[in-house]
């Protein structure tokens, strides 16, 4: 599992590769928590799932924390590109009413 | 014709990938499509999940993997012998959780339930819980033909 970043302006996006559940959540909590510290001022933080190829309830509790994160620094999260069955994960954990999908 | 499987391994996060993947492969057979075997694969991650987290408190056990498939329906049995629930019906709430502090969602059980046709929970305290999923495969395509 692994994070790569694009800044432009005080939009940032975090790329996601890998299988997000309980065996890497600890370790891209770590990544992603890195990267948003670096950028306190970015408006807008968008997480692109479209390197995930596998996520699971431990996925959304991951995603909820970086939301409170990012509201915290007064930011917007967004997600982006998940593939269908992370689609179905997020929809049914009613995800997308905290953070919208784009 | 029935076919079985029955595997154990330690309740232990490394585990979970292998346990996803082993029951998807058990249920090759059934010819499931893409959406199919990634329904069951998230189910059974949140079942194990639930055992390493919840039953075992991160302290390592043991979780039990039993498969059948009959006809065209795959039985999924999950079981571990941690704790328990000390309230199943509180626990099968959406955004239920007892560790409200470590980023739980509290959507493992609306999960598997969303994604299985067929879902059950057995617990007893300090003895362990059963979750047992079925899933019939191919259900949809008879219907749309």
């Amino acid at each position: 599992m692994q994070i790569t970043k694009r800044l432009a302006g005080r939009k940032l996006w975090l790329y996601l590769e890998g299988e997000l559940d309980e065996c890497t959540a600890a370790q891209m909590r770590r990544a992603a928590d890195e990267i948003l510290d670096e950028h306190p001022l970015a408006r807008e933080v968008i997480f692109n799932l479209s390197g995930v190829r596998f996520m699971d309830s431990t996925g959304i509790g991951f995603l909820i924390g970086r939301y409170k994160k990012i509201q915290r620094f007064g930011g917007k999260m967004y997600l982006e590109d998940p593939d269908l069955s992370a689609d179905k994960v997020l929809s049914v954990s009613g995800v997308y009413s905290l953070i919208p999908k784009l | 014709m029935v076919n079985h499987m029955r595997l154990e391994c330690d309740a232990v996060s490394e585990n979970e990938v292998f346990a996803r993947n082993a029951v998807a492969l058990f249920a090759l057979p059934l010819e499931p499509d893409l959406a199919e075997l990634s329904d069951i694969k998230t189910a059974v991650s949140e079942a194990v999940t639930n055992c390493i987290v919840h039953a075992y408190r991160g302290q390592g056990g043991t979780i039990g993997i039993e498969c059948a498939i009959e006809k065209r329906t795959l039985h999924i049995k999950i079981s571990d012998k941690g704790r328990g629930i000390p309230d199943v019906e509180a626990a099968l709430r959406p955004f239920f959780t007892t560790l409200p502090g470590e980023e739980r969602s509290g959507m493992g059980f609306t999960i598997m339930q969303t994604f299985m046709s067929g879902f059950k929970v057995e617990s007893a305290l300090d003895k362990g819980t059963v979750v047992s999923m079925s899933k019939a495969i191919g259900a949809g395509k008879k219907e749309n033909a």
